[in-house]
């Protein structure tokens, strides 16, 4: 571009052109601050990932085909909602956050491959996904292989710690600890019948329930478990019916749930007498659109975050959510989990002042974050959230009422001595 | 095993285990009957017939919400308009695709396999882009939810026993429609000899086409009845797939008592185990039993004496 004098430019030319000359200058300006206050690509990307002067890319990486599809859903919207509030917001170290969504299609195999995707062709700086744990362990190795940072959302049954995972949900003694003291103190709960889905997490689960039940000397007078994708309780509610336990301990999960309750409902026992009371760490908001608020009302759940919960920083995060999604749209524990993501990758990113994993890693323990929607967590040294339980009673419209939380944060033990 | 019970307990858990028997007896016939039309009478493998059942839940589902918003007041009955809809609408869908599709395979049986999966798979994304991947609660008349108590211990669920009273339904009038009406009599001359049928003017192509959708339309009322003890979600249909064959084949395919005998012999074995062994012990239980007898007795329970 040419340039021309100003007083040339003013004698040829009108007062408009002059306006319109100030404001390209200042805009320059501003463009230049912007650019001087993110610091320069090479500085924060020393290892290849796949960030620019303006753009950060990260991956998404869940199941929105096949059966897991129900449940992940939630935590593709969190995750999103969350990377578009960054973004809003100036972004991360001045970039904005750009993601590729891959899907895992409820398959491991293929949750394996889209990762190392992810990381070797896209060489993206974070990945958020996986539900499942036997996806969380397929995609293991690749992360550890390629050196990948994955922010894992679901409350899962501990026994592992990588450095390349942040667990953002609890892990099972955080879940479950909490929830059984509750019972036993609030309700002078003696007998247990535990009840679960045939699989790693709700075995494991149910070890570490049996083992705190029976180190407080009280009894487990059955422990009872189904294929996943059951559909046919009877026979287990007849044996209920027989054994009289105090807490139907309930770990079941996915659409067999909706059978579960909808048959124990209609064989006369009613979970609003708390005769037997009814305690579940699988079942979230999420769940109970399938299985109806009437069919659960009375049961109650232990988890760390409830649609309901009454703070300024969920009132915000559910308003935002509901904005995006729609009005009659859910939120469950492992959604809000999804939605931590980002942000503890982000005051990560920040902290570290780069985007390189390893430095990212070395930053992540003891970020904290207080704007999290349920309340405040803090990163541990073994990748996983302090993070407080609580208890929630299940009312018709599909919610939970918050009846108790534990005073401190709960410290994440994945490697729980003498539950194993 | 048993040592743990009193005698007392012992009477109440077989009365109570088996009328839990005769619920998933009943599930497994309404299951199964719709498929036993299909695959045994037409010898068409249908894949998606668990879709259709999902197709009855999803009707159900929408004709639950149209009553609760427009007519609360009705809402106690809205339940059998609603299985009469999921009725016809699975099977008008059915005879759609016998119409564009299985007609073209009958002569390659195999080939249904393969084309009744993929339109399992299309059924599954349609659902899933209608109604979202998430499972739909379907609210219940309150009469349909509660229980009649027994004794201390058993109660007999209201659900439970509408599914029987509808299976027995069913079963009678499939029975009389394939064996003491004039269709039924064209459909299994169709079936045993497809040229000779036509030769004497029977009108094979309309006949595969209303048993095609008389099968599904049978799935489509038992999907419509499952969304009291079961989920509706777009791959929920997937669940009941498996056993839904296994009852069929361990039956003996052609023989739709054997199909009933299976489903009672299944049932009451798994429940009764279910009891005493864990669940997932009682379902490789009951699937090794079947393999074993069908091992032996390859034609299934009850198998039509035809002549190769």
């Amino acid at each position: 571009m040419k340039k021309v004098p100003l007083s040339k430019a003013l004698g040829r030319y009108s007062r408009r052109a002059l306006l319109c000359a100030t404001a390209a200058l200042s805009a320059s300006i501003m463009l230049a601050t912007t650019a001087y206050a993110a610091p320069k690509t090479a500085a924060v990307n020393t290892t290849g990932l796949a960030v620019t002067d303006d753009e950060v890319t990260v991956g998404i990486l869940h199941s929105v085909t096949g059966t897991m599809a129900i449940s992940e859903t939630g935590s593709v919207q969190a995750e999103k909602l969350a990377i578009e509030q960054i973004n809003a917001m100036g972004g991360v170290l001045g970039r904005k956050i750009k993601y590729i969504q891959e899907d895992g299609a409820s398959d491991w195999p293929t949750f394996a491959e889209k990762s190392k995707k992810l990381l070797v062709n896209d060489n993206v700086a974070a990945v958020f996904g996986c539900w499942t744990s036997a996806s969380r362990k397929a995609v293991l190795p690749v992360f550890e292989q390629y050196n990948g940072m994955l922010y894992y959302p679901t409350f899962y049954e501990g026994l592992e710690q990588s450095p390349n995972v942040i667990y953002t949900g609890q892990e099972a003694t955080q879940q479950i600890l909490a929830g059984i003291d509750w019972v036993v103190k609030e309700k002078g709960a003696k007998k247990f019948f535990l009840l679960g889905s045939d699989y790693i997490w709700p075995r494991t689960s149910n070890k570490i329930a049996r083992k705190h039940i029976e180190k407080k000397g009280l009894k487990v007078v059955g422990e009872e478990y189904y294929p996943l994708g059951h559909t046919q309780f009877n026979s287990v509610i007849n044996k209920i019916k027989l054994k009289k336990p105090d807490v139907i301990y309930g770990i079941v999960v996915g659409g067999s749930n909706v059978a579960f309750y909808k048959q124990l409902k209609a064989a006369g026992i009613d979970l609003t007498k708390e005769k037997p009371l009814l305690l579940t760490i699988s079942v979230t908001e999420d769940e109970i659109r399938g299985i109806g608020g009437e069919n659960i009302e009375g049961a109650y759940a232990a988890m760390k975050y409830f649609q309901s919960l009454d703070n300024p920083n969920n009132k915000a995060f559910v308003k935002a959510f509901k904005e995006k999604y729609g009005d009659d749209i859910v939120i469950g524990d492992v959604t809000q989990a999804a939605y931590l993501g980002p942000w503890l990758w982000k005051a990560a990113v920040e902290k570290a002042g780069s985007f390189d994993i390893d430095k990212v890693r070395e930053a992540s323990p003891g970020i904290e974050l207080t704007t999290a929607p349920e309340g405040y967590v803090r990163i541990h040294e073994n990748h996983h959230l302090w993070s407080k339980t609580r208890v929630g009673h299940a009312k018709k419209d599909g919610q939970y009422d918050v009846v108790y939380e534990t005073k401190e944060l709960m410290e994440p033990d994945p490697f729980p001595k003498g539950y194993q | 095993m048993f040592s743990e019970y009193t005698t007392a307990e012992l009477v109440s858990i077989f009365a109570m285990q088996g009328f839990a028997g005769l619920i998933l007896f009943s599930v497994f016939v309404l299951m199964a009957l719709g498929l036993a039309i299909i695959f045994g009478q037409m010898g068409v493998i249908n894949m998606a017939h668990g879709e259709f059942m999902i197709l009855g839940a999803y009707v159900t589902y929408l004709i639950s919400n149209l009553f609760s918003e427009y007519m609360p007041a009705l809402f106690s009955i809205y339940f059998f308009i609603a299985m009469i809809a999921a009725f016809f609408t699975a099977g008008a869908l059915g005879a759609f695709v016998e119409w564009a599709m299985i007609r073209h395979l009958y002569k390659r049986p195999l080939d249904t396999l393969l084309a009744t999966w993929g339109l399992s798979l299309i059924m599954q994304q349609l659902y899933r882009t209608v109604f979202g991947a998430r499972e739909v609660g379907v609210s219940l008349p309150d009469w349909l939810m509660g229980s009649i108590p027994m004794t201390d211990t058993i109660d007999i669920p209201i659900n439970g026993l509408f599914v029987m009273g509808l299976t027995i339904v069913i079963s009678i009038s499939v029975y009389l429609l394939m064996f003491k009406s004039r269709w039924g009599g064209q459909v299994r001359a169709v079936v045993q000899n497809r040229p000779m049928a036509g030769a004497v003017g029977i009108n094979t192509e309309k006949s595969d086409r209303m048993t095609f959708a008389l099968g599904c339309a049978i799935a489509g009322v038992a999907g419509s009845a499952f969304t009291m003890i079961g989920s509706t979600g777009p791959t929920a249909g997937q669940l009941y797939i498996v056993d839904t064959f296994l009852v069929v084949v361990f039956g003996g395919a052609q023989s739709l008592l054997g199909t009933i005998a299976s489903a009672f012999t299944i049932s009451q074995a798994q429940s009764t185990m279910e009891f005493f062994l864990s669940g997932s012990m009682a379902k490789v239980l009951t699937l090794l039993v079947v393999v074993g007898i069908l091992m032996l007795r390859p034609q299934g329970l009850f198998a039509l004496k035809i002549r190769h």
